[in-house]
């Protein structure tokens, strides 16, 4: 059981990782990349809905018939998203103007509707919701991966706090959204690179 | 005109795959071959369309008299997924030319985040029915012209040497980022 549970919230890191090797869910993460504060809080507000629709549809998944599903997991999933716009609207006005309209789109985030289809729907509820952290971690990962490398060559900041001297000219492009493009990119060729180098070196083992 | 301005910006200078980010996933999944990419383009232009104009109508003549605003997301995903099965629907039973054409792009276009995305903007920007209409046609055009520059660039890329480094996605994203600088030239047209 420890075996599977740590599978669970691991494989999503690098192995499946829903945006470097599946390429899923580009658009909130290229959008909302542009400081880490605001890939941080859009992790949390992917995790919330995540793990919370996963719960849910797991618990259901003996009553949902088969030829509505996809209808109902996104009448799940748009809830749980109206319900995070109440809470930011509330405790965190700042944060959910800055996400602005990718809190909404939160429903078509193909992740989502991808993990609860091929595993919430068969799978046991603490199975489930391990994968749906796992599957947010993932995605966390690399939307701060992303922003890191943009805040600091945009904008010579990291998390706000100034990096380098007065003298410092930011490259405005990578917080622009060609920088976007060309960070993940490039990102994908290193995690593709190594992969392959290590399973490369697994083969000759 | 503001309805030349509406076209203008969402077509080159507010295009929204290369400066929102919207409808990224059919842009980098779909974009092999030519054919593809125009009747995705196609099936997108239509849905969007008239998604947008029956939204319009959902909201101001059903969630604003009932005073239910918050429920747009649900209500529109919804429109969406029922318009779509309606359309396909049709054109299997009308037009089966047309349906052979479009129809495997359809159930995908449910989960495409530009259509949502063009109907919750509408409501925010407060766009009247006609700058409704106008602002979801120029912004499924500028998503088709994406797809269309992509494709042409992703077949010369298929034939050319790249360092193994860049090879499959990545080479796409640097090309994406390249026709992204020369929209960011267009900055400004229409106001």
């Amino acid at each position: 059981m420890k075996t599977t549970t740590k599978k669970l919230l691991t494989k999503g890191l690098i192995k499946e990782n829903p945006v470097f090797v599946l390429m899923l869910g580009l658009c909130s993460v290229l959008a909302v990349s542009v400081s880490v504060i605001n890939a941080l809080g859009m992790t949390l507000a992917f995790t919330f809905v995540t793990v919370l629709s996963e719960l849910t549809i797991s618990l259901l998944r003996k009553w949902i018939p088969k030829s509505l599903r996809i209808p109902i997991f996104i009448v799940v999933i748009a809830s749980f998203v109206t319900i995070l716009q109440f809470l930011l609207q509330a405790y965190l006005p700042s944060l959910n103007k800055a996400l602005g309209i990718f809190i909404p789109l939160i429903v078509v985030n193909c992740i989502i509707i991808g993990r609860i289809e091929s595993f919430a729907s068969k799978k046991p509820v603490l199975e489930s919701v391990l994968d749906g952290l796992g599957i947010s971690l993932g995605y966390g990962f690399a939307i701060v991966f992303i922003a890191i490398i943009r805040e600091i060559l945009g904008n010579g900041t990291i998390l706000g706090y100034a990096l380098f001297g007065s003298s410092f000219e930011p490259a405005l492009m990578f917080i622009l959204p060609p920088g976007a493009f060309l960070v993940i990119g490039v990102e994908i060729g290193i995690i593709n690179h190594l992969s392959k180098k290590r399973s490369r070196k697994e083969v000759a083992e | 005109m503001n309805f030349v301005n509406i076209l203008i910006q969402t077509i080159f200078s507010q295009n929204f795959i290369f400066m929102r980010f919207l409808g990224l996933c059919p842009f980098f999944g779909l974009t092999n071959d030519m054919d593809s990419s125009i009747g995705m383009g196609g099936a997108v232009t239509f849905v969007t369309v008239m998604a947008s104009v029956v939204s319009y109508f959902v909201y101001y003549f059903v969630l604003i008299p009932l005073g239910v605003e918050y429920l747009q997301t649900i209500a529109f995903i919804l429109t969406i997924a029922v318009f779509v099965q309606l359309v396909e629907i049709y054109l299997k039973k009308m037009i089966p030319n047309l349906y052979k054409v479009m129809g495997i792009y359809l159930p995908l276009i449910t989960t495409n985040c530009m259509i949502l995305g063009v109907t919750l903007l509408n409501i925010q920007e407060g766009y009247s029915l006609l700058e409704t209409i106008f602002f979801a046609f120029g912004s499924s055009i500028g998503f088709t012209l994406a797809m269309i520059l992509m494709t042409a660039i992703r077949i010369r890329i298929a034939d050319s040497n790249i360092p193994s480094f860049f090879k499959g996605a990545p080479i796409v994203f640097i090309a994406a980022s390249f026709i992204a600088i020369a929209f960011m030239g267009l900055q400004g047209l229409g106001g």
